[in-house]
């Protein structure tokens, strides 16, 4: 009760504070089971993507988090647990042995779609996106049957800048893409190139 | 709300009617197929219901509330403005004293019908505070233009557009306690002469008027919208402290302005781009698509009524 009020409080946040637009340029918006892959440049950045999303997808889809950062008891825990149900992945790779990757196979196996931000880290520089990590590769090796979507984030850098406190009430757009079509045989280097392309192609021309 | 508003909304009440009824006959007389033009011009007659609703609402709270309606009106503008333009990290501080300092500050002044102050806040203490602001992060990259940019935005959708409840602040002898018709005055008739202009270019338009800039304005459109809308502003003169040729001059001048303004936020649309400022208003596109006339008709009109008539 508690977790479903907080949801409604933060997604209407999300939404009156920043008039989140969900653009469905390439797919559309229904129930198939996805990887949605975004850049990644605030923290607010898998709350707006989440909030955007059709309350029955929603449901259905789990933001993929830092452990580092999000398992620490209190308010925390409690967000990413009870209210997105996120997966926490352990960035640092504290456990040896152990793939880094399982808690999302998991959640895949389970039927659910993924919010993934393959950057790793936010980007705080100039250029527009950094380049890609390897899991979404191995991800996308293990699970063939997962529409891997990209999707843009918009201005959310301009409204929550790093290191400051005050949100500026600019209107972000999300610009869901086309899903990635396999080719057979592609190596991972050209798998990352052609999925991180295909992500900047949705983004606005910055001036 | 006294018997002449009363009218004014039932006149308007009305000529929605109408539009409405016309609208639908064309739906149905297009028959099956999806028509663009049709269906724009439905959203956009729905649209005006909601816009006279809102404006209805504010005018029943009297002063107060329409300085809050224009308030929020200014905020979106100024948001939609904001978001179009690209800033850097460095105009963090500059963005924030627009949103959270001259804004409220604007209408707080004009509340308190300040008017030394409010006619002169942004033009000269924020134009002289958000370069400073802006100088404080160390990044010279585009420098001027970024420092420009926010000012214009400021200037355009919370100085322009708070120059309409302005005119609430004025003593206007013989006129007491009316000024808000003065406002749906000036409302009507530059929406008028957009809606008018829109109207007689679908029906007559051939040559266009500004290709680079505004494909859909024609000269025809021009005409016929300014003359048609200058016409209905003389006659809506029992509205106002002005006589009849006096009202008319006036709406000629706010209908010129307010085109000239079409025009200029066209060629601000067209520079990032884009074809509207946004999307709140079903049909017509964001707050700036609909209110480009009024930024520009509203403090000339403003302060040509105070030097002749306060």
């Amino acid at each position: 009760m508690l977790a479903a009020l907080t949801a409604f409080a933060i997604t209407s946040a999300a939404r009156l504070l920043t008039g989140a637009r969900a653009l469905w340029l390439g797919s559309t918006a229904q129930a198939t089971q996805r990887l949605y892959y975004a850049n990644h440049s605030s923290h607010g950045d898998f709350v707006l993507l989440w909030a955007s999303l059709p309350p029955e997808l929603r449901k259905r889809t789990r933001p993929v988090a830092g452990a580092d950062y999000w398992q620490k008891p209190g308010v925390r825990s409690f967000l990413i647990n009870k209210v997105f149900n996120g997966v926490l992945v352990d960035r640092e790779r504290k456990e040896e042995g152990v793939n880094p990757l399982q808690a999302m196979l998991d959640a895949l196996d389970g039927g659910d779609s993924l919010i993934i931000f393959p950057e790793g880290t936010r980007n705080l520089g100039d250029e527009p996106l950094l380049p890609f990590k390897s899991g979404l590769y191995h991800l996308a090796q293990a699970r063939p049957d997962v529409e891997l979507v990209p999707v843009w984030i918009a201005n959310l850098n301009r409204v929550m800048p790093k290191g400051r406190a005050l949100p500026l009430p600019l209107l972000c757009t999300l610009s869901f893409g086309a899903a990635l079509e396999p080719i057979e045989g592609e190596g991972k280097d050209a798998f990352l190139e052609r999925a991180r392309n295909a992500l900047l192609a949705l983004a606005p021309e910055e001036a | 709300m006294d018997n002449n508003t009363l009218l004014l909304f039932a006149g308007i009440g009305a000529l929605l009617l109408l539009a409405s009824l016309v609208g639908f006959v064309l739906k149905r007389r297009s028959g099956d197929q999806p028509n663009p033009v049709i269906d724009n011009l439905n959203a956009r007659i729905n649209a005006w219901w909601v816009m006279v609703l809102v404006i209805g609402i504010a005018f029943l709270f009297g002063n107060v509330g329409v300085v809050v309606l224009f308030y929020f009106v200014s905020f979106y503008a100024l948001r939609e403005f904001m978001t179009l333009t690209p800033t850097r990290r460095s105009d963090y501080p500059a963005l924030v004293a627009a949103f959270y300092f001259a804004l409220p500050m604007q209408y707080l002044l004009i509340a308190l019908g300040w008017y030394g102050l409010f006619a002169i806040f942004i033009p000269v203490y924020l134009f002289l505070l958000l370069p400073i602001l802006a100088s404080l992060g160390g990044d010279t990259t585009r420098y001027l233009e970024r420092a420009a940019k926010v000012q214009w935005g400021l200037m355009i959708a919370v100085y322009c557009i708070s120059s309409v409840p302005a005119l609430l602040t004025l003593d206007i002898p013989g006129y007491e306690g009316r000024n808000l018709l003065l406002i749906a005055w000036l409302i009507i008739v530059v929406q008028l002469s957009d809606v008018l202009q829109y109207v007689c270019g679908k029906l007559a338009g051939k040559h266009k008027i500004a290709p680079n800039l505004s494909p859909s304005k024609t000269v025809e459109g021009f005409i016929g919208g300014v003359a048609l809308a200058t016409l209905i502003g003389a006659m809506l003169c029992w509205i106002t402290p002005f006589a009849f040729w006096q009202a008319a001059l006036f709406a000629l001048l706010v209908c010129i302005l307010g085109f000239a303004g079409g025009l200029v936020m066209s060629a601000i649309k067209r520079d990032r781009g884009v074809k509207d400022w946004g999307h709140m208003i079903e049909g017509h596109g964001g707050m700036l698509d609909r209110l480009d006339s009024v930024c520009f008709a509203a403090p000339v009109f403003f302060h040509m009524v105070r030097y002749w008539w306060a």
